[in-house]
């Protein structure tokens, strides 16, 4: 009796997602403990140093941070894609606006995508002012986040560097710097002196093959707990009586004359007026069922991570000429990536020369780190579009919406995207802020070019 | 790493190659309309299944070429010289 597993999940644990049942899982019996208090816990905890406490005293599991339902026949919106874009836009569909018969849809578990593969740089340092306008948003929202959900995301603005080794690059660096304070965001070039102070442990020399002429720094920038983001706008859309169906397949999506009118899944039809599409890497397919063409390729991506090791690295690193970014955990692991492989695939194998190139390419930076060993490697998938910015809103099918082309950059994205898209299902208006995103723009010519701040720097 | 057969080349390493992309039809750029143009620019069918793609043997013989390729497998099952070089060559259709 004493080692019997419990039904009840954990609020946090090593798994992907600590409360994904098996599929078809009995429904958890209350089980007795060793210390004889029931696994049967109140339902939402509320999580404190109070009553971490206080759990910790009596023994009691705490309760799953989402439930199970049964699937209803419909849904007054269905959200396809249970990473952080569909979580998001879930819980301020309830939070903000009250809606709250919504199904959150996933084929496999939550969290499963690039929102539980990305190595969770959030930053608003980007080129163009509509890109800087709307990534600054989701800092100021990131920044509210762990209060707002009752959730520790463990937001770090640690800082974040971009570095120029050539003169186009610094030239880059500089618009940046201009466009993000015209548009109130802090940013600023700093030479190689100041990169040193800020990382002591960076090859700032001039005998290097690229050497440190500047780079972009951008104070607010900084890493936070991905899983706990999408843990935690999970719960909170769960307690609002939001429903998360995971291991649930879109198949199909019923169009009649021009209008969404339900989905099809592995487990059966769902009616639904609105359906909206925050498959990231799979997008594309969504989007060919309801007969809507998408200007977006799948690349994978991959990351690394190394042993922990104390903490010596207290910024974001991030170096587009190497192909190369890094930043510590609070952990003190390493966590390195690099841009996407070099053709379009589905295909989340990891590759040897990518971790060959990517330590050539970190050393070139950190020559002290050489005795690090790699734990891990992995990938995942990402749309990417024309012009490296977002495809959100609006499609020409009507109900059926788009929250797409997040390429490498869409996890800092997440809680915009899902305010954005909750306020334009809710009252039927573009918000101002992603208007330039729209589907429209390829086919008008009114491309918002961000490739300049996106396609290494994540 | 996946192994490319060039057709001119032989098998070699991806890391020789640069993918282009998907191969497509490419409209009369006298006679499109600008939303034509800008459709086969940007639009893709970025299939999960068999794809006709083109590479570019940039380490090589430099040649482009179309390749045969299940993009989510990354099997390759054939390659061969594009269309438009057996014509110039006289053979193939
Ligand atoms: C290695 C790596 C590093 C990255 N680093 C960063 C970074 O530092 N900063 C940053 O901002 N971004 C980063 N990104 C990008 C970021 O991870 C993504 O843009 C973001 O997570 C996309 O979130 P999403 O919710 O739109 O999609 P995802 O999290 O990918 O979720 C899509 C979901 O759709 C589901 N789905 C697909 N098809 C179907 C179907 N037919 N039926 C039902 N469900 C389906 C999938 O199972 C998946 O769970 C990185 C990405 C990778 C891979
Ligand atoms: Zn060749």
């Amino acid at each position: 009796m004493a080692d019997q597993p419990s039904g009840t999940g954990h609020p946090a644990g090593n798994a992907p997602a600590p409360n994904a049942p098996a599929p078809n899982a009995p429904a958890p019996k209350p089980t007795v403990r060793a210390n004889g208090s029931s696994g049967k816990a109140r339902y939402p905890a509320k999580y404190s140093a109070l009553s971490l406490f206080t759990h910790g005293l009596r023994g009691r599991d705490w309760p799953r941070m989402w439930r199970r339902h049964e699937m209803r026949p419909s849904y007054d919106v269905v959200i396809i894609g249970a990473g952080v874009h569909g979580l998001a836009t879930a819980y301020y569909l309830a939070a903000n606006w009250g809606v709250t018969n919504v199904a959150v849809l996933d084929k496999g578990y939550l969290g499963g995508g690039g929102s539980g593969r990305n190595t969770a740089i959030v930053r608003a340092n980007y080129l163009t002012p509509e890109g800087v306008r709307f990534y600054d948003r989701s800092v100021k929202l990131y920044e509210n986040l762990a209060a707002d959900l009752n959730f520790n995301v463990m937001y770090s603005q640690r800082g974040h560097l971009t570095l120029a080794h050539n003169d186009s690059s610094l030239r880059t660096m500089r618009w940046r710097a201009e466009v993000n304070k015209l548009e109130g965001v802090d940013s600023e070039v700093i030479g190689p002196d100041e990169i040193k102070e800020l990382v002591p442990y960076m090859d700032t020399s001039e005998n290097t093959r690229y050497p440190i002429l500047g780079a972009l720094y951008h104070p607010p920038g900084g890493i936070i707990r991905h899983d706990a983001v999408n843990w935690g706008y999970a719960r909170g859309a769960d307690i609002r009586g939001v429903h998360i169906h995971q291991e649930t397949e879109v198949v199909g999506i019923d169009v009649e004359a021009g209008k969404v009118t339900g989905v099809q899944t592995s487990r059966g039809r769902i009616a639904t007026p609105v359906v909206v599409n925050c498959t990231a890497g799979w997008a594309s397919l969504i989007s060919d069922m309801a007969g809507v063409k998408m200007p977006i390729i799948t690349h994978p991506l991959q990351a690394a991570v190394t042993e922990p090791v104390k903490v010596f690295l207290n910024a974001v690193v991030v170096s587009g000429t190497l192909h190369v970014y890094v930043s510590q955990t609070d952990r003190g692991e390493l966590v390195f990536g690099a841009s996407t492989d070099p053709y379009a695939s589905y295909s989340t194998r990891g590759s040897l020369e990518f971790t060959e190139e990517l330590a050539g390419h970190i050393l070139e930076l950190m020559p002290s780190i050489s005795k690090m060993r790699v734990l891990r490697q992995w990938a995942g998938l990402c749309d990417i579009t024309p012009d490296f910015s977002p495809i959100m809103g609006v499609t020409p099918v009507e109900g059926f919406l788009a929250d797409v082309g997040w390429g490498t950059y869409g996890f800092k994205a997440g809680p915009v995207a899902g305010e954005s898209m909750a306020e334009l299902i809710a009252t039927g208006v573009t918000p101002e802020l992603i208007a330039s995103f729209d589907l429209a723009r390829f086919a008008e010519g009114r491309l918002v070019g961000e490739k300049g701040a996106a396609a290494v720097g994540h | 790493m996946i192994l490319v057969s060039c057709p001119w080349c032989g098998p070699r390493n991806s890391s020789e190659f640069r993918y282009v992309g998907e191969s497509k039809g490419r409209p009369d750029p006298n006679a499109a309309t600008p939303e034509e143009w800008r459709r086969y620019l940007y639009v893709k069918s970025n299939p999960a299944d068999w794809a006709t793609e083109t590479w570019y043997h940039r380490a090589g013989c430099r040649r482009f070429f179309a390749v045969e390729r299940h993009t989510v497998t990354n099997e390759i099952r054939e390659t061969r010289r594009p269309a438009a070089q057996l014509r110039l060559e006289g053979g193939g259709s």
